[in-house]
């Protein structure tokens, strides 16, 4: 067992860091590139004011007429987003590891905020799962790697869970989490949770489109 | 693939998709494809692909999908059964597919880009359907009207076969009848120098002749210094940009814009469509390798506001009838020219009722984007598939208007279907008709 998390905690721990940021690097960087030899005109077009315009209309909640048209999605997508970056950064047994390894630290959330946290985070990966498979146009558009990528994102607040409150079975279930973490860090460049830093490009892209040349919002 | 090719619209035969299909072969599908996707697609197309959650919320921009809530009809719906595909298996799909693909392409998507307004990362949809109609393009499976209207553009520079004879022809025509009405009123053809060029898309002198004598009467009321051409070049029109067929829609911009150039004019006003517009604007132009077009551009919504609002043309009596405004995608999603039609609605008209949802979320008339112009076998399917537009049509109706003013031919087009095949009883109007009828005429 020690060997294993070992194992789990170092080197793959790095892979996983390496994966993550150095494949994010590579994917932005890659596709910058790849965009001013084969898409230039996104360049051309590109307004840093209409796209700033257009990105704060989107990571505003209800500050675009689609989210105010689905109230529930809007409401869960944002609490999911970000519990899901607050609760693992801010969380006094990964603050402490931080410590321990580097000697660094940071503020962190009281015990039950996270606890509350990560309840939202597992809540709503439930929601999405219930709209893949009851709404017809989710379920038309999903296909095997959507489940995946779900599960692969709600794993390791299942297995911290599981872990903090030391249900049956936690320790095998604290590796899981860490492993199920370094999965998804390491997934996120190379599948759809590229979203993550595609985000901006995308909505700027549209925002400057739409701003500059075709004076209307897109929100 | 089985389960999306579902609806019995893929059963509608049209001689374009069938004959093309028949001269297919999977080698020719395969390379044709891969060029496409080497030669003209890259970080967009990429990022579009990879970035899409398949989280569905496109859905409710589409007035298709409103209209008969088939998943398959969704923004994201249609992109899977097209583009994803093609990307996926690297072009090894089957002429079936194809067959499919073009028409969903060509007649279940306005390319309205109402979608990007909702999709949360501003993916754009109507681009990736646009590549879907370059291959099919490529690979001569487009439906036989809008591929005939194609011709015509290569063939005669305008999108209805007018000979060059019949287009002077038809501009004599109608200032001679504009002259029963005002008796010095011209229609100064090839006059170098003057302020403007009026363009218009072809089917007005085809069909809609009177729109230009109502041009002309506003024109010389007035007072303003016009021309139009005597050459080819005189149609803004272009259904080739939607057709795929890249090359064309070049030659025709380039047409135009030169035609402008010989006749040293400042400017461009063009007639009241939105197609037109987006192709002259924001497509062909960048085609061309202009950033924004040559020469100034100026719509007819914005032109008829700038004179209204300059008292150029002044107001005689109000429309009496309560009318509605329908926002054309082209001119307003794509140029924001929104509240300038309602400025222009509430000069003239005595009561303005306001569809929703409107402006940049106004639904399409769904026969922009070539829809309308993949012609009658297709007509049925456009107008179910826009029972939404209608439901918003009855709903103003309801409130006691009479009158939908759409400053769009495409538009027209659509919304004529929509409104005698659902029965709702309501006039038709351009802006000019309404300007033209409510306003101060000089004596003679």
């Amino acid at each position: 067992m020690h060997a294993v998390y070992n194992f789990v905690s170092g080197p793959l721990l790095w892979v996983s860091f390496i994966l993550f940021f150095g494949g994010s690097v590579y994917r932005i960087v890659s596709m910058v590139r790849m965009a001013k030899k084969t898409d230039p005109v996104v360049y051309h077009f590109w307004s840093l004011k209409y796209a700033l315009r257009s990105i704060f209309h989107w990571i505003i909640p209800f500050a675009s007429e689609n989210m105010r048209k689905q109230p529930a999605m809007t409401i869960v997508t944002f609490a999911f987003h970000i519990c899901l970056f607050i609760a693992p950064l801010f969380l006094f047994a990964h603050i402490i590891l931080f410590k321990a390894s580097w000697n660094i630290s940071w503020m962190y959330l009281p015990d039950t905020v996270a606890d509350i946290m990560t309840m939202i985070v597992i809540g709503a990966c439930i929601f999405f799962l219930v709209r893949r498979l009851k709404l017809p146009e989710v379920k038309y558009v999903t296909s095997c790697s959507d489940y995946v990528i779900l599960a692969i994102v709600a794993a390791p607040f299942i297995t911290g869970f599981w872990t903090f409150h030391q249900l049956p079975g936690f320790r095998i279930m604290g590796i899981a989490h860490i492993l199920s973490g370094e999965i998804m860090l390491a997934a996120i460049p190379f599948t759809r949770l590229s979203h993550m830093f595609f985000f901006p490009f995308t909505r700027g892209y549209m925002g400057s489109e739409f701003g500059a040349v075709r004076h209307a919002r897109d929100w | 693939m089985t389960e999306s090719v579902s609806k019995e619209s893929s059963l509608i035969a049209d001689e374009g998709l069938d004959k093309g299909l028949a001269r297919l072969t999977s080698e020719k599908i395969e390379k044709t494809i891969k060029t496409i996707l080497t030669n003209e697609t890259g970080a967009r197309l990429k990022t579009y692909v990879s970035t899409c959650v398949h989280c569905g919320l496109c859905s409710d921009a589409c007035h298709v999908y409103l209209s008969n809530r088939d998943p398959a009809c969704s923004p994201v719906g249609k992109i899977k059964q097209t583009i994803w595909e093609i990307v996926k298996k690297k072009g090894k799909v089957d002429a079936q597919f194809i067959r499919r693909a073009s028409e969903i392409a060509y007649t279940e998507c306005n390319l309205c880009r109402r979608c990007a307004m909702y999709c949360p990362f501003g993916i754009d949809i109507s681009y990736m359907i646009l590549i879907v109609r370059r291959i099919c393009h490529k690979l001569g499976v487009t439906p036989h009207y809008l591929q005939d209207t194609a011709q015509s553009h290569s063939a005669t520079l305008n999108q209805m076969w007018v000979k060059d004879d019949e287009w002077v022809d038809t501009l004599q025509w109608q200032e001679e009848e504009a002259q029963d009405e005002i008796g010095d009123l011209r229609i100064p053809i090839d006059q170098e120098g003057a302020d403007f060029f009026y363009s218009v898309i072809a089917p007005e002198p085809k069909f809609r002749a009177q729109l230009i004598y109502q041009a002309a009467v506003i024109f010389h009321s007035a007072g303003v210094s016009w021309t139009m051409p005597a050459t080819p070049g005189w149609d803004n029109s272009d259904m080739c940009m939607f057709s795929g067929d890249n090359e064309m829609m070049g030659r025709l911009k380039k047409a135009h814009f030169e035609t402008a150039m010989r006749l040293k004019v400042k400017k461009i006003v063009m007639g009241e469509c939105g197609h037109a517009f987006r192709s002259v604007y924001d497509v062909g132009n960048r085609w061309l390798g202009f950033r924004e077009p040559p020469i100034p551009i100026i719509h007819s919504i914005q032109f008829f506001y700038e004179l209204l609002k300059e008292g150029r043309i002044k107001i005689a009596k109000k429309y009496a009838k309560t009318v509605t405004l329908h926002d054309p995608c082209n001119t307003v999603r794509g140029a924001g020219l929104h509240e300038m039609i309602r400025m222009i609605a509430h000069e003239t008209c005595e009561k303005v009722i306001e569809m929703h949802p409107n402006r940049e979320h106004n639904y399409c008339c769904n026969a922009g984007g070539g829809v309308i112009n993949c012609g009658p076998p297709f007509k049925n399917k456009r107008v179910e598939n826009n029972s939404i537009k209608a439901d918003q049509l009855r709903n103003v109706k309801e409130q006691g208007a009479e009158t939908v003013i759409a400053p769009c031919h495409n538009c027209h087009g659509g919304l004529e279907d929509i409104i005698h095949t659902y029965k709702l009883d309501m006039d038709l109007k351009f802006l000019g008709d309404i300007i033209y009828e409510c306003m101060e005429k000089p004596e003679e």
